[in-house]
């Protein structure tokens, strides 16, 4: 409603300016920092449309980012699958199954991540929307780290080592994707793609309902509204677009490490939604892009990283609660005085239901 | 009594020594989510900073000694009081400004404290880790017959029990406590009743953060002084938390205690799951009863 409503006339122009901008790009920047940024870009899009749109902060989404990274990293480089089985009783102990394969083409590797974030998104979410508010935040939190202590163990991610020289390979047994452009505009249209998605859901009549839950969920459920499968629903979508993300990001730097599924992963992606501005479309990924310059350019300075962005943390939370973008539209809006809308209050929900009860 | 081990396939020190680390972490969850609680009951805000907090009290410590030449029995006590003051600062320059949106900002902002404080001593230190030596006092140790117990690690637990128990009567018997109940519930009655609660949540916070900075100068002598030492821990003991539900002082200390020793147990017979039992044992307990243990239904 915002993106569409808020200077209807400006907004085709903006994304066809944004779209010419992408497109040109990379024959002027660095597209090892351009990949970096949209593989962000996206992973806080889909973080946004569970935060934004929902209202539920998911502190863990990193475990659907670097799980999905390490699935993709393995399916490229290695292609054996793993079923997992459990042997309750003479040695309990959890076993895998090999299924030999070939190396998977980069396509096939990334929908392979992104399955296996979805089916993750599935569980976590499934025990996460039991609780709200603070408590889903923890427990996201906790599930997700329970999640990288897999990964420490797991054979297949190759514990401190990572997964190392995965190779991009080539789309569809065609493409090279080592040539640096090519790799670059399919990044680029899977961005676009997942961006897409994103759109019609929040413009759909799902999303619709998903706005109502979070503006107040005790209504919603009056109303008739599942408000738990829908905000399942949400997560699991959000879960494999931040899958899609995750593998994005395993071939263009053909790396697969804990650092994705760490909980400082999970804290970037909402410093970039917070940063850029909550339930505005185009401001994750202009906190992506600047998160990525701060990485980018503190990189040599060690801890300096997560000093800077702590302080950004409380700059937004003290002085600008709706982000750069949100504040930009405030800003508009209170120029052209004509809006009704709330000013995207994001996470407003649980402190202005009647029945908060603790939560 | 013999053909018990051989049955469980393990010797009895090693039971009983995993069982005592089981114990020792227990008192560091049950301290830090007791602290943890007390100021969600009061500002209504989760304490990411907590674990930042707690290294910050076993800084204090290493501080002290090293550069006042204060040793530990002192530091024991002034390191919770400088790390309170300075969480009392906090409250009062950030979390007061807070007070009325949504918890997620509070959330959000001790997250970026923690990322700041944590960085800065990183930077200051690297992250290899100080030594601190344990008091001559508490060296050595206790051979039990069935295991051997060093003196220190005793003196964790019994101390950890002691500041718990004092907290919980603290809270539950005395005027101030009474007060401080009253003001969780409704707070703009007690205002009324001419009691200055924005002072109760400034103590209360500083209350929470001592008892983190005093879990910080325990831990000291046990792990080195280590500018990370508290944020893998904070998300475990907030898994302890969603497990007791925040409701209870008493509950979230037995909770933390409880899952202390399942996490010792799971070492000695299941190691490759102690990492991940706390979390297996939330997602359970989320599964059966969602507000937690001891947590109050909605």
């Amino acid at each position: 409603m915002s993106a569409k409503s808020n200077g209807s006339a400006a907004t085709p122009v903006l994304y066809t300016v944004l779209l010419a901008v992408a497109i040109a790009a990379p024959f002027f920047v660095y597209p090892q920092f351009l990949m970096r940024g949209l593989c962000l870009a996206l992973f806080a899009s889909a973080f946004n449309l569970l935060l934004g749109y929902v209202g539920l902060l998911s502190f863990g989404h990193a475990a659907f980012f670097g799980f999905a990274a390490y699935v993709t990293g393995h399916l490229a480089k290695f292609g054996t699958v793993f079923l997992p089985y459990f042997t309750p009783f003479s040695t309990p102990r959890l076993h895998w199954l090999e299924i030999p394969m070939p190396p998977w083409t980069p396509e096939l590797a990334i929908l392979g991540g992104a399955f296996a974030a979805t089916l993750l998104g599935l569980i976590i979410g499934g025990i996460a929307i039991r609780r709200q508010g603070i408590y889903f935040a923890m427990v996201t939190l906790a599930l997700a780290q329970m999640l990288y202590f897999f990964c420490v163990q797991a054979p297949f991610t190759h514990g401190e080592d990572g997964i190392q020289a995965i190779p991009r390979g080539y789309l569809f047994g065609a493409i090279d994707m080592n040539n640096s452009l090519s790799m670059y505009y399919f990044v680029l249209a899977a961005f676009i793609l997942c961006f897409l998605i994103i759109q019609r859901t929040i413009h759909s009549p799902f999303g619709q309902t998903l706005k109502a839950i979070r503006e107040n969920e005790p209504r919603a459920i009056s109303l008739g509204y599942n408000a738990d499968r829908y905000k399942l629903l949400a997560f699991v979508i959000s879960a494999g677009l931040a899958g899609v993300a995750g593998s994005l990001f395993a071939l263009v730097f053909q790396i697969a490490t804990l650092n994705n599924v760490h909980w400082h992963t999970s804290g970037e992606v909402v410093l970039m939604t917070l940063l850029g501005g909550m339930g505005t479309v185009l401001g994750p990924m202009v906190g992506a892009f600047l998160v990525a310059g701060i990485q980018q350019y503190l990189a040599a300075f060690g801890a300096w990283v997560s000093i800077f962005q702590g302080i950004i943390f409380v700059a937004c939370v003290l002085l600008f609660r709706r982000g750069i973008v949100g504040e930009i539209q405030a800003f508009r809006r209170g120029g052209n005085k004509a809006e009704e809308e709330a000013p995207a209050p994001a996470v407003t929900s649980h402190s202005a239901a009647p029945s908060p009860a603790g939560e | 009594m013999s053909s018990i081990w051989a049955f469980l396939g393990i010797p009895p020190q090693a039971l009983f020594g995993q069982l005592m680390v089981g114990l020792i972490n227990g008192a560091f969850y049950a301290m830090l989510s007791l602290g943890l609680a007390l100021i969600f009951g009061m500002l209504n805000i989760i304490n990411f900073a907590h674990g930042a907090l707690y290294m910050m009290g076993a800084f204090a410590a290493y501080f002290l000694l090293n550069f006042f030449g204060i040793g530990y029995w002192p530091a024991l006590l002034l390191a919770p009081l400088i790390v309170g003051a300075f969480g009392m600062v906090i409250e009062r320059l950030f979390l007061k400004q807070l007070y009325g949106l949504d918890h997620l900002y509070g959330l959000l902002l001790t997250f970026g404290l923690a990322l700041i404080l944590e960085g800065v001593f990183r930077e200051l230190y690297g992250s290899s880790g100080l030594p601190y030596a344990p008091p001559p006092e508490l060296t050595g140790g206790y051979n039990l017959g069935f295991m051997y117990l060093p003196t220190y690690r005793g003196w964790v637990v019994v101390a950890s029990a002691i500041v718990c128990i004092g907290t919980w009567l603290l809270i539950e018997k005395t005027r101030l406590g009474a007060y401080l109940r009253a003001a969780t519930e409704n707070p703009a009655l007690v205002q009324a009743f001419g009691i200055n609660v924005p002072a109760m949540i400034t103590l209360t916070y500083g209350l929470g953060v001592a008892l983190a900075a005093f879990a910080g100068v325990l831990a000291a002598p046990i792990y080195s002084v280590n500018p990370l030492m508290g944020s893998n821990l904070i998300i475990i003991v907030f898994a302890v938390v969603v497990i007791g539900g925040m409701g209870s002082i008493l509950g979230s200390v037995i909770t933390g205690f409880m899952l202390g020793l399942l996490e010792g147990l799971t070492k000695v017979f299941y190691p490759e799951a102690s990492n991940t039992v706390i979390f297996v044992v939330m997602a359970i307990v989320l599964l059966i009863k969602p507000q937690g243990l001891f947590g109050r239904a909605n």
